[in-house]
């Protein structure tokens, strides 16, 4: 184990976990080569690999995990804690600055710049890296189960793999190039993922809208990277002697009051722009109920726990650009906390009216990001991040034990109207990790989500965020009232359809997403009977291999929250203390491209139980051979009252939608039943929220159309009268000029010079033919006449 | 005298002898001329063979008269056999070539 | 005194036999009936004796009246009658081309004229006293002596004419 060494700040304990974290992303790399090539001759058809890789990806990063936390009680004890207690003793502690775990190669270099790749292991990329260890392991152990006998099993785990690798690098990635790198291998993956099934068109495109739909975000990653870079290339080349693509340089230059306003913002809006696209923010959310095309197994973990964070990530990684550009905690209202705000509300009215279990789910996810988002827009850093902790885990339960109903309750169906009800009784391991997840997502205490969700509402709010903080709990009040409706929809009330026992021929696997209309019809379908116990025809519960990884992801769901129970005092904030960077003002002492070395321990920087800041880095600009890398956040400190009032309200929901259900669903009230038909506002409201407020037509019909129609036509244009007139006059031109040449060239001058030496030859015989007359005078005449001609030549020329 | 006016006079014979050969179309008339010719160059040779002192242009006029006469005795022969064949001894319908 | 009176005499009696024969001459090649024609080439081919004799070649002047004026104007006079119907004059014994001979005739005249003229001006005959007789002892001499291989071709030539013009004219 590490050994811990006292004076000097950079001899943190590091340790080998922590120095070779990079080996985790290529681990899963790997593999996914190995199944690609090998995987179709293994005995488990690729997929063991697959589970192998995971599961030395999950114990690096939990061996990195162990040493960091280690590396951050090092880094409070020993000499700092002599300084940290009198900074306690004049008002506050200081927080320890931890120097990230950097190392960087040299990927290429072009232009005289250098491109690097490695790692940047801090808390937040532990985070990270063992959700999505986690999380991948979790579901590929499902999967082995769930797509049993799927046509591209193979293909399946290696996408799978594949993406692992793509988000562990992305989240240990030390420079924006290498996290671009990383974000488009997990977009080409879950493109990949989502039209697994791709004979059927609706899969195909959900896939292509999901891809696009990023796409377009990605361009506001490209020009961001590129204002930041070309903005603070030279700052951080001249202190920190690291390029404009470094985060810990762009932190850096973004704290150091010397970065220009408008870089700062129009580079943050940029980034933005791509995590609405990537987290599924309003407006760039439509991809993500679409993307449920996709296996449950992909669902449950891209679109919910891992890769949807990804733009939570980035905002939380270049926190200080965010801070600075946008204003964060300067203001009552911005950009990123507005976008939040909208899409917490809009996906949770959505979940209303899904008829489809991965839809509202894939709602609840949109929702529950657009938390996130408010949360680090309000600047409540801590909580947004540990709200992507423990909402991976209940959401890939729900996901999973989505999976697990249709995949033995509902004959594969994800339609809750049609296939489910009352399997409760039925499934009982599935119906209970989903109604723990339900609550733990509702934020009912003492599950996780209390303590993820409720902590952003409060800080928000703390931080002056009132509207926003109304907004957060009535989206509280609206998850638990959304899931209540699904849950009494799923395991409660009467069975209708597939799950009563009913084995519909064909008519509804057309139109739902799951994998068995594509087993070579259905004849594999009785193959399937055999595995899947399918005797009773009738719902049941899943095979361990799927209700194992329920069952650990609901214990999770269950405990998580407890690695930062606020509520519970500064000593139960284990995740604050090991993931928050800390807001010290750092000197640099070396210009590595490593980070920088000694922390200086600010007086009141960090204020423990929840009090202001009031000194620290965003509060004054860093003296020169200093730097910055983290603002100084505040923290609500919690009171109970506080903590009541979000309870309520979350009973509240939970309660009267499931009196609203039950009333409704089982036709005994009569004035609920057919409301919407009859009341038009209510109908049109209902209406509208089917068409999903037909941002869907908006995007397609109309944005879409408008761009590509004109461009088409003028495409088309081009290619008729540019490229085709240009060859069908050079085709032409070339007739003419043959023309021309024959006519000219050909018959006057060769046949011409042909002809003429012909008539030369002819005349020449003609003029001399006479000489041959046969007339004997002539013949006479012609000698003499030579003859005196000659010898007056003879004379002349002897004379 | 002069040998000059032998020469001429024989000079004279000759261009008289060709302009007959050319001009006339009868062909006894054309061989009169080559006679002609042939006695200006006999006439050449005995000049010159005086002036020398020389013989032998005597022995080559007479080998001269000797080659006239036989020439002449083939020739009428040659237009004895045209005249039986074309019955016209004109030089000028004598000739088949169209030109 | 003799050979001087001999010389004026022999220049008197030169021109006058060399207008005869050129005015012969000219007949021939004008006169429009070939009897005539042939009858003025008679005069021709005396007077041509004639100026043999002014130079002393007595055997030559000898046998051209035997060979040409006996044989051989007969044998063109019997030529002519056996060759024609008419005996008289006819239209014209010109062709077509006749004027292409004049400048022919008269360029050749020119010309030989100018290069006798130029190269035997002055050269005159050795005077008749000096001028001896040509024996004929002589002549034959030079004929069976140097030139015999002539005098035989010369028979062959003969023979072959003979032979050829009587090939030539039989009535096959």
């Amino acid at each position: 184990m590490p050994t811990a060494e006292t004076s000097h700040a950079a001899a943190h304990s590091a340790g080998w976990f922590l120095e070779n974290a990079w080996i985790i992303p290529i681990v899963p790399a790997v593999a996914f080569a190995l199944i690609i090539f090998f995987g179709k001759r293994l005995p488990m058809k690729g997929s063991e690999l697959g589970v192998a890789s995971m599961i030395s990806s999950l114990v690096l990063s939990a061996g990195a995990a162990w040493q960091w936390m280690n590396r951050v009680d090092d880094a409070s004890g020993g000499a700092v804690k002599e300084l940290s207690r009198v900074a306690k003793a004049e008002g506050g502690y200081g927080a320890p600055y931890v120097e990230p775990i950097v190392r960087e190669w040299t990927w290429w270099q072009s232009g005289g710049m250098e491109f690097g790749i490695g790692q940047h292991i801090d808390g937040l990329a532990i985070t990270l890296l063992f959700v999505v260890a986690f999380i991948s392991t979790l579901v590929q152990v499902y999967s082995l189960e769930y797509l049993r006998g799927d046509r591209r099993y193979t293909h399946f785990f290696a996408a799978l793999t594949l993406f692992s690798a793509g988000m562990l690098s992305m989240v240990l990635a030390p420079n924006m190039v290498q996290l671009i790198l990383g974000w488009e291998i997990m977009g080409l993956c879950s493109f990949m993922l989502i039209g697994h099934w791709w004979e059927d068109q609706a899969n195909a495109r959900a896939a292509m809208k999901a891809f696009f739909t990023v796409r377009v975000g990605d361009v506001g990653l490209l020009v961001g990277t590129g204002i930041l870079f070309f903005s603070a290339n030279s700052w951080t080349q001249a202190n920190l002697g690291v390029s404009g693509f470094n985060i810990s340089g762009l932190s850096a230059w973004a704290m150091s009051g010397e970065a220009g306003k408008s870089a700062l913002t129009w580079g943050a809006v940029a980034l933005f722009v791509a995590c609405i696209g990537k987290s599924g923010q309003f407006p760039l959310h439509t991809w993500l109920p679409d993307a449920m095309a996709g296996p449950t197994p992909v669902s449950s973990l891209l679109h919910s726990s891992t890769m949807v964070v990804a733009g939570v990530f980035l905002v939380a990684r270049l926190y200080p650009v965010f801070w600075e550009g946008l204003g964060i905690t300067e203001n009552t209202v911005n950009f990123i906390v507005v976008i939040g705000g909208v899409t917490i509300v809009i996906a949770a009215l959505l979940a209303f009216v899904q008829h489809d279990i991965k839809k509202v789910l894939a709602y609840s996810t949109v929702s529950q990001l657009g938390y996130m988002m408010m949360g680090l827009g309000a600047g409540a850093w801590l909580p947004a991040v540990f709200h992507i902790f423990t909402h991976a885990f209940f959401k890939a339960c729900l996901f999973l034990s989505a999976g697990s109903v249709s995949h033995s309750g509902s004959h594969h169906s994800f339609d809750m109207k049609k296939d489910m009800g009352g399997l409760a009784k039925k499934m009982p391991i599935t119906a209970t990790t989903w109604i723990i997840s339900t609550l733990a997502l509702a934020g009912v205490f003492p599950l996780a989500g209390f303590f993820s969700k409720d902590e952003i509402i409060d800080n928000v709010g703390h931080n002056g965020y009132q509207v926003f903080m109304i907004i957060g709990l009535g989206g509280a009040f609206l998850t638990a009232a959304y899931m209540t409706r699904a849950t009494y929809l799923t395991f409660f009330g009467e069975a209708r359809g597939a799950a009563a026992g009913e084995h519909h021929a064909g008519e509804h696997h057309a139109d739902q997403h799951d994998s068995h209309d594509i087993h070579d019809a259905h004849d594999a379908h009785d193959a399937h009977d055999s595995h899947d116990s399918h005797g009773a025809h009738g719902p049941h519960e899943s095979p361990k291999l799927i209700t194992i990884p329920l069952v650990i992801l609901a214990v999770l769901a269950v405990f998580a929250g407890l690695a930062n129970a606020t509520p519970f005092g500064s000593n139960w904030e284990r995740f604050k203390k090991y993931v928050e960077p800390s807001a010290a003002y750092v000197a640099i002492e070396e210009t590595l491209a490593t980070g920088p070395g000694e922390a200086i321990v600010v007086v009141g920087a960090e204020s423990g139980e929840g009090e202001e800041a009031t000194a620290g880095c965003s509060f004054e600009v860093p003296e020169a051979g200093k730097a910055c890398y983290f603002p100084a956040v505040s923290h609500a400190k919690f009171k109970w009252s506080k903590g009541l009032l979000s309870l309520a309200i979350v009973a509240a929901g939970l309660v009267s939608s499931w009196l609203f259900c039950v009333q409704y669903y089982t036709r005994r009230n009569r004035r609920l039943v057919g409301l919407t038909e009859r009341n038009a506002l209510l109908r049109g409201g209902y209406r509208f929220l089917w068409n999903k407020y037909y941002l869907d037509a908006l995007y397609e019909k109309v944005i879409v159309r408008a761009i590509a129609h004109p461009i088409s036509r003028g495409a088309y244009w081009i290619n008729q009268n540019v490229l085709d007139g240009i060859v069908n006059s050079a085709g032409r031109i070339s007739r003419r000029v043959a023309g021309w040449v024959y006519r000219n060239i050909d018959q006057r001058v060769v046949d011409g010079a042909v002809n003429g030496s012909g008539a030369a030859a002819r005349g020449t015989g003609g003029a001399l033919r006479p000489v041959q007359s046969g007339k004997v005078n002539q013949y006479g005449a012609l000698l003499f006449a030579a003859a005196a001609i000659g010898a007056l030549v003879l004379v002349i020329i002897n004379t | 005298m002069l040998t000059v006016q032998f020469l001429l006079l024989a000079a004279v014979l000759f261009c008289i002898g060709v302009y007959g050969v050319i001009a006339r179309k009868n062909a006894v008339m054309v061989l009169m001329s080559i006679e002609l010719i042939l006695n200006a160059v006999n006439l050449n040779l005995l000049a010159f063979s005086a002036r020398l002192g020389s013989i032998d242009g005597n022995t080559f006029a007479l080998y001269v008269i000797a080659v006239a006469a036989a020439e002449v005795g083939v020739g009428l022969a040659m237009v004895l056999l045209i005249y039986r064949n074309r019955r016209s001894i004109a030089l000028d319908e004598l000739s088949e070539m169209k030109g | 005194m003799v050979g001087a009176d001999l010389l004026v005499a022999q220049n008197i009696g030169f021109g006058i036999i060399a207008v005869l024969m050129v005015v012969g001459a000219l007949r021939v090649v004008t006169v429009n009936n070939v009897v005539h024609a042939a009858l003025w080439l008679v005069v021709v081919l005396s007077g041509a004796a004639a100026q043999y004799l002014l130079l002393s070649a007595e055997f030559v002047a000898i046998t051209q009246v035997l060979v040409y004026v006996g044989a051989v104007m007969v044998l063109f006079l019997f030529g002519t009658m056996l060759t024609r119907a008419r005996i008289g004059a006819e239209s014209d014994l010109n062709n077509k081309n006749w004027a292409l001979g004049i400048p022919v005739a008269l360029l050749l005249l020119g010309v030989i004229s100018w290069v006798l003229i130029d190269g035997f001006g002055d050269d005159r005959l050795p005077d008749p006293d000096e001028m001896g007789q040509v024996p004929v002892q002589v002549l034959s001499d030079d004929i069976f002596g140097p030139y015999l291989l002539p005098f035989w071709a010369l028979s062959f030539v003969l023979l072959i004419a003979v032979i050829g013009a009587i090939v030539l004219a039989r009535k096959d």
